[in-house]
């Protein structure tokens, strides 16, 4: 008998649970959608490596659901905990008929399940088509052929999302319970007839608070901008970054508590369009909604502006890479070999039984060298006092590798550099990471002269040949020197690096020959004892017996990078739309439970003579603000947030962020829009005469 | 003296052939320019039901209903509203205020409304105010004011635009004595000094003594009619009381 109740309730109210239901749908759907990327990839045809990146970004994906569980489980128990209020007459009468507390809470609860059953139901579907779509893009974003279409559905993202959910219901279940348990009945009896008291601040304590709120804006966003060089330079960057985002948090907070104080003093100063229609009841209505709700605004706003550049900086990534990379890499393979002695790549294939012209072709060798005692500071000169304590440490650390001129013209047009003719007192650097390359910037600008060996050179350039002579997936370079062929090196504490670059000699069966080529990877050799062995990066150690070999190809950096992009691409777009659902949702909700108040005030605005048209256009515009208010803060918040972000990720690989712009725009339009149609709707059929 | 309001013939029904609920059964009469009319009748008389009819915010089954002249039996949609709009004024027993808007502003909206611009709304609900007395009122919002104090400004709204008929359904039902009072004074001057033609329904016959004429409802019909003629108010009421007693005190719940 209560199935049937609790199904006729959910029946009769399907406009209050629409917002509710909606939620839940797309949290079910997006859920299941990310948790089934690594079946949707399985049809895909890829290489191994590229597979455990896959698996690796599934992983991830998991970790992250279970945070995103948290928040839509919150989620959930706030739009319960609104729904009970909204019933609160109803349930009030329950009791009064005397129907114990504890049958209500059975009634609530085959509720919940019923709905829980739908939502999980519907979400599953909804989520299951989306996956299809999914799998294209994420093809789309590997460059990979689906071999054949086949309609996937991975059991196990399912039963993941049935137990996750399952767990979020019972705790909505059980809170439900407690909630109905602790109300008193008059206060369910009498609820709809709180009188609305209005709050009013102290106008000149908001204006004051106001201004702070904007100084403290403006410095956070200065900080994070204009005035970000200046502000990174300090060594404790990290930590200060923690400064602007308090401030930035905190400044939010009292913007929209002072805000809403003065907001309404503005619009009424503007006589003509305040006493216009219906705007002042509109405007009032805004004003009172945002005076009560001060702090949940501002999480909203934080919360959109995390949204906007998390997907703006995730979606951007992906285009860029592309494009840097196809330039950056131009051979298929790179073998380095490290020793004290000159290493012989090509020698210690043979010894492999490896004949390394039959893997690649069009090969360029070319040699550096490393002097021990000199170092990156010794390069600086002067410039090394600017740096602060950790840099200074840092610089004396780093060995400086030089090139003689021959060799870098042999390689310098492959990486598209100029060749360069040097008198025999000249040199040049050749970098590409920028911190380093402004470093060494001014340097050559001061022309300062490098005494190495007991030669002096002085620059050729005012300013770095910016470069690089390997493969590497993002600007590495520390600097190269490149010295005339006539310098000498006289010392034998020197330690050499062969590089050796060439393309595979048959693409086709690419993957053989890397395999191949990698026997020598992270391969070092005793030359005294024999030993050898597999190590990773032993660093540089002049004097030392042990030749050290490792390869790095075109294909594993392309993959690597494409593997990392997509994996922020797929978190970021996670947690941005849970984000954006979230915020969306709880203004909706807020929205909502004020409809009954609502229908008795445009009662009152239809029996003074306001036609349906005023009315319908007065709520659109009363929720239409309402919505618009925290996503203007937070958009003007991203206009500096994501420049911020871009100088990040300029770091990783150099992006732009401008290009992601209209997709974050699509999706914010979707769901964000979308919660607002669906508001509006809703509350206009609250609002609708009955007529008999 | 111009006919402001007519009724002829009008007749409402509730219901269906097996059970038929005649709310008004039949009821004509005349209401000139000016004058202060008190309709009078127990619950379930069926008083309500013609005020909703007369203000437009129900529709007769038969009958016509002319405000001003205007048919209003015959206008539809946005039609209706202009007129309730623009030619008639309520006041409703429990003030219906916007509470999260001052007084001034509540008044204000009837005009924003229809267009008026901001500074003849200031002007127009100056002189309401004077008149009305609410003037140092005008900046609180509702929750501060007293059941006297709101109703003032709900007839202040009502009656600044101007309206050719003010329909008051039990204005003092929510007041104390002395306010009731206060306000049907206010509602006697209104109607002596600008001529603001004004209906009220009513079961308190203290209230219906203010008024010019009286017109007795019994299940939905005309059943008597007082004109107040040169009597004081006393007198009046006394006559009323008397025609009261003739139905077997089944008028009023409350004097």
């Amino acid at each position: 008998m209560f199935a049937k109740l609790a199904l006729k309730n959910i029946k009769r109210s399907i406009k209050d649970y629409a917002i509710y239901f909606f939620t839940l749908v797309l949290g079910v759907a997006i859920f299941y959608v990310f948790n089934a990327l690594d079946s949707q990839t399985v049809m895909m045809d890829v290489t191994e490596r590229v597979r455990d990146i896959l698996e690796l970004i599934s992983v991830l994906l998991g970790v992250v659901s279970v945070f995103v569980s948290f928040i839509l489980g919150a989620l959930i128990i706030y739009a319960s905990r609104f729904l009970i209020k909204r019933r609160s007459k109803e349930f009030g009468l329950y009791l009064v008929l005397g129907m114990g507390k504890r049958k209500i809470s059975l009634i609530l609860l085959l509720e919940t399940f019923f709905i829980g059953l739908l939502s999980l139901g519907v979400g599953l579907l909804l989520g299951v088509i989306a996956s299809q779509f999914m799998s294209v893009l994420v093809a789309n974003m590997f460059e990979a052929n689906m071999t054949n279409f086949q309609f996937v559905f991975s059991l196990s993202a399912c039963f993941k999302t049935l137990t996750y959910f399952g767990i979020i219901y019972l705790f909505v279940m059980v809170f439900n319970t407690i909630n109905i348990s602790r109300q008193k009945l008059i206060n369910l009896l009498s609820s709809s007839k709180r009188n609305e008291v209005v709050k009013m601040k102290n106008h000149w304590l908001c204006t004051i608070v106001f201004l702070i709120s904007c100084i403290m804006l403006g410095i956070a966003y200065y900080l994070v901008t204009a005035g970000l060089n200046k502000f990174m330079e300090d060594a404790s960057g990290v930590q200060k970054l923690l400064i602007p985002i308090v401030m930035g948090v905190a400044a939010t907070f009292t913007l929209f508590w002072s805000l809403s104080g003065i907001l309404l003093k503005i619009f009424m100063s503007f006589k003509n369009t305040y006493y216009n229609k219906l705007n002042s009841f509109i405007l009032r209505q805004f004003s009172s909604k945002i005076n009560t709700t001060v702090a949940s605004m501002s999480l909203i706003c934080l919360m959109l502006f995390v949204t906007i550049c998390v997907l703006g900086s995730a979606l951007s990534i992906n285009s860029t890479l592309h494009a840097a990379i196809e330039r950056s890499l131009p051979f298929d393979a790179q073998v380095e070999g490290y020793g004290s002695s000159k290493p012989n790549i090509e020698e210690a294939y043979w010894q492999e039984n490896v004949d390394i012209n039959n893997i690649l072709q069009d090969i360029v060798t070319y040699r550096r060298f490393a002097l021990e005692s000199y170092s990156v500071s010794d390069s600086l000169g002067n410039v090394s006092a600017t740096l602060d304590e950790n840099g200074v440490v840092q610089a004396s650390r780093t060995t400086e590798y030089f090139v003689k001129q021959s060799d870098y013209n042999k390689v310098a047009p492959a990486f598209s550099l100029p060749a360069l003719d040097l008198a025999q007192d000249e040199y040049a650097v050749v970098a590409n990471y920028p911190e380093i390359v402004k470093l060494r910037n001014k340097a050559l600008a001061a022309d300062t002269p490098i005494e190495v060996e007991g030669q002096v050179l002085r620059p050729k350039l005012d300013h770095c040949i910016e470069g690089t002579l390997e493969l590497e997936a993002m600007a590495m370079n520390g600097g190269v020197i490149i010295v005339p062929d006539s310098f000498q090196i006289k010392t034998t504490h020197v330690y050499y690096r062969e590089t050796l670059l060439g393309n595979y000699v048959n693409t086709e069966r690419s993957a053989e020959l890397e395999q191949q080529l990698m026997s020598l990877n992270n391969r070092f050799f005793n030359s005294e004892t024999g030993e050898e062995g597999a190590i990773y990066n032993p660093g540089i150690e002049i004097n030392s017996p042990v030749y050290y070999y490792n390869v790095e190809t075109r294909q594993s950096i392309i993959d690597n990078n494409v593997g990392t992009s997509a994996m922020v691409t797929f978190i970021g777009l996670y947690l941005g739309i849970i984000f954006l659902i979230s915020s969306a949702a709880v203004l909706a909700l807020k929205e909502l439970s004020e409809s009954s108040d609502n229908r008795a005030k445009y009662a009152i605005l239809r029996k003074i003579g306001a036609s349906n048209k005023l009315l319908n256009a007065a709520l659109f515009w009363q929720i239409f603000i309402f919505f618009l208010f925290p996503l203007l803060i937070a958009i003007l918040h991203s206009i500096f947030g994501l420049k911020f972000c871009s100088y990040i990720l300029s770091s990783i690989g150099g992006t732009d962020i401008t290009g992601s712009l209209p997709w974050v725009t699509l999706i914010l339009g979707a769901i964000y829009g979308g919660y607002f149609v669906i508001t509006y709707l809703c509350s206009r059929n609250i609002i609708r005469e009955h007529r008999s | 003296m111009k006919t402001i309001l007519e009724l002829q013939k009008v007749e409402k029904y509730y219901g269906n052939k097996s059970s038929l609920t005649k709310a008004i059964n039949n009821i004509s009469f005349k209401v000139d320019e000016g004058e202060f009319v008190a309709i009078m009748g127990a619950s379930g008389s069926g008083k309500t039901t013609l005020l909703n009819v007369i203000s437009t915010i129900d529709r007769v089954t038969a009958g016509h209903i002319y405000i001003n002249g205007e048919d209003i039996t015959e206008l539809r949609g946005e039609d209706l509203n202009r007129f309730r709009r623009e030619e008639l004024g309520f006041i409703f027993q429990d003030f219906n205020l916007l509470d999260s808007l001052t007084a001034y502003e509540n008044i204000a909206l009837a005009l924003s409304i229809q267009n008026v611009n901001a500074n003849e709304i200031s002007d127009r609900i100056d002189r309401v105010a004077r008149e009305l007395n609410i003037k140092d009122t005008l900046q609180k919002f509702p929750y501060q004011l007293s059941g006297g104090q709101k109703q003032r400004i709900a007839s202040a709204r009502a009656i600044v635009t101007n309206p050719k008929l003010v329909l008051a359904d039990e204005p003092t039902g929510a007041l104390d004595s002395k306010s009731s009072r206060m306000l049907l004074e206010q509602f006697g001057s209104l109607n002596e000094k600008f001529h603001t033609t004004i209906l009220m329904v009513t079961h308190d016959a203290f209230a219906a003594s203010y008024a010019s004429r009286v017109i007795f409802i019994k299940d939905g019909k005309i059943f008597n009619e007082l004109h107040r003629g040169n009597d004081d108010r006393k007198k009046f009421f006394n006559s009323i009381i008397d025609v009261i007693t003739l139905l077997g005190g089944d008028l009023n719940d409350a004097l």
